[in-house]
């Protein structure tokens, strides 16, 4: 399929936004979904809808295998060594929750420590400030440079003899920069320091291979991938799935159940307790088909054009400040206006169709660093072309023109 | 609706030179308001004197045009008044920006519903409501000594 094309499989840019052509610049939010995928919901739910997993009927054994079939395309397509190493969640936020919990129960005390960095979202933070409120382990933050990007060096200056965790950022959703993760893995490996990667923006852009990354956790957002809300998953090795405790505990998760005593059922079931979002993962194969179909090299390539033109035409701009200058920088571009608040950014640029963010992403520590309570955020998917980073700038022009800017 | 009647002259103005924007000296009440989804902030000082008087408003914090102007406006023209006024006019604010057509108060002259009016444009944006009612639901909770801080994702 040729990136001209991608656009036509989105319906949703067949419509008008306040009588303009919708310029979708909010994919690091949530992207937008092909028809394959918006008809297999449709599909599951009109002709072929069963619980998985508990009963025998054929309607169940077939919906088990399309489900269990997108756990094979999953662990394919992000290079797993096996199959139940891919966990079923309701987000990326869960998977980070579910590691928080499991991981944290068993192997943090109180003094040990979890670095994390200056650039995480609210979803990779909160969860181990809740173990520093229950258990009394510390958090460290990477400091985040000038460019908006951490490097492998911020990281090391940051680990000590307490180190338990890493969890970091695989694509900021702020500054776009893309972390060295696996170095970073390396490194802390050498040390007996266990990685968990935030790949909510690295997933949807990057091209992704856990055994060469060797990170022992990956969460995924499958919305931001062109895929239904609801669902998440968690890359995890082997080894700790098998050694963690179980996250949650309900139907489907178990081996046997005695007054007395429960015992768990094997992976990838241990995790996935009680009725999981079923259509939403058979409806996620046909994400995968799209994004192999485009090839994810062609992504990179296009959006490395796309990113390199958007910095290029914004850096032009009168008044417009771009939010950090990383050296590998993906899919993100926040800025500013000076004299203009995001805010009335955001809502003059969506009167003339154009769909960006406006805040603080659910990155308040980070602005806080920058001294900004909010920035404006153009994201890009695979969908975007040159024309509509264009429209983003006359949109701007037209904002500043409002607020009397020249 | 067109964006210019959103971003009228007036609610530039006022958003980019806010009256009032600094600390009371000597306040006897005060709250603090903000809007978490997007980071906005404001604080609300007051003086009032023993009938209960408004000798002086005054407001620090940061925000887009719409939320800056709004507290501008509303320091502007609740200095001077007595506290029950003060509840009534924010009544008929919230009340206007919520569902009425019109102002009706009587404690407010025509030339303060004419600046207040301008704001009824956010009306058209429900995202945006939130912005224009930040520092008026806080300066009801710095008039009612209430602790608690207001935040935009509890209030109607």
């Amino acid at each position: 399929m040729s990136i001209s094309d991608i656009k036509k499989e989105f319906p949703i840019f067949s419509n008008k936004i306040h009588n303009n052509d919708l310029v979708y610049l909010d994919s690091a939010n949530s992207s937008q979904k092909p028809q394959s995928v918006i008809d297999r919901v449709n599909e599951f739910y009109t002709n072929e809808f069963s619980n998985t997993g508990r009963s025998v009927h054929y309607l169940a054994v077939a919906a088990t295998n399309l489900y269990e079939n997108t756990r094979s395309s999953v662990q394919k397509y992000i290079n797993a060594k096996d199959k139940n190493e891919i966990v079923f969640t309701k987000g990326a936020t869960e998977a980070i929750n579910l590691v928080a919990n499991t991981f944290g129960q068993k192997f943090l005390e109180e003094g040990d420590e979890i670095l994390i960095t200056e650039l995480e979202h609210h979803s990779n933070y909160i969860p181990w400030h809740f173990l520093r409120k229950s258990k009394g382990i510390k958090i460290e933050f990477a400091d985040v440079n000038i460019d908006g990007e951490i490097t492998l060096e911020d990281i090391e200056k940051k680990i000590t003899p307490k180190t338990k965790l890493i969890a970091i950022t695989h694509l900021s959703n702020v500054t776009g920069a893309i972390l060295p993760v696996k170095e970073i893995t390396e490194l802390a490996h050498s040390k007996g320091i266990t990685v968990l990667v935030d790949g909510c923006q690295g997933a949807p852009h990057l091209k992704l291979d856990m055994q060469d990354l060797d990170c022992d956790f990956y969460a995924i957002s499958c919305h931001k991938m062109y895929g239904p809300t609801g669902l998440g998953i968690l890359y995890a090795k082997k080894k700790w799935l098998e050694t963690l405790p179980p996250y949650q505990g309900g139907g489907g998760m178990i081996k046997e159940v005695k007054k007395d005593s429960v015992s768990y059922g094997d992976l990838p079931n241990k995790y996935e307790a009680g009725t999981m979002a079923t259509a939403q993962v058979i409806a996620f194969d046909q994400s995968i088909k799209f994004l192999e179909k485009i090839g994810i090299e062609n992504i990179v390539k296009h959006e490395k054009e796309l990113i390199e033109y958007g910095q290029e035409i914004l850096r032009k701009n009168n008044s417009v400040k771009l939010i950090g200058n990383p050296k590998n920088r993906g899919a993100v571009l926040s800025f500013t206006i000076e004299g203009v608040h995001p805010h009335d950014i955001a809502t003059i640029l969506d009167e003339d169709g154009v769909a960006i963010r406006a805040g603080h992403h659910c990155c308040q520590i980070l602005h806080d660093k920058l001294g900004i309570s909010a920035s404006a955020r153009a994201s890009l998917g695979v969908y975007n072309t040159k024309s509509d980073l264009d429209q983003l700038n006359s949109s701007i022009n037209n904002c500043k023109k409002i607020f009397n800017l020249k | 609706m067109n964006i210019k009647e959103l971003y009228q002259e007036i609610i530039l103005e006022h958003g980019k030179n806010p009256r009032n924007l600094r600390k009371t000296d000597n306040f006897n009440k005060d709250a603090k308001g903000n809007n978490p989804l997007c980071g906005d902030n404001v604080h609300v000082y007051l003086k009032l004197n023993e009938k209960n008087k408004v000798d002086d408003i005054s407001f620090e914090g940061s925000g887009c045009a719409i939320s800056m102007a709004s507290a501008s406006i509303m320091t502007d023209l609740i200095k001077g008044k007595e506290e029950v006024e003060v509840k009534e006019i924010v009544n008929d604010f919230l009340d206007m920006i919520k569902e009425n057509p019109e102002l009706n108060s009587k404690n407010l002259n025509e030339d303060d519903k004419t600046k207040l009016m301008c704001l009824s444009g956010v009306k058209k944006y429900p995202m945006r409501v939130k912005c224009a009612t930040l520092s008026w639901h806080t300066l009801i909770s710095a008039i009612d000594n209430s602790q608690e801080e207001i935040n935009t994702e509890r209030t109607k």
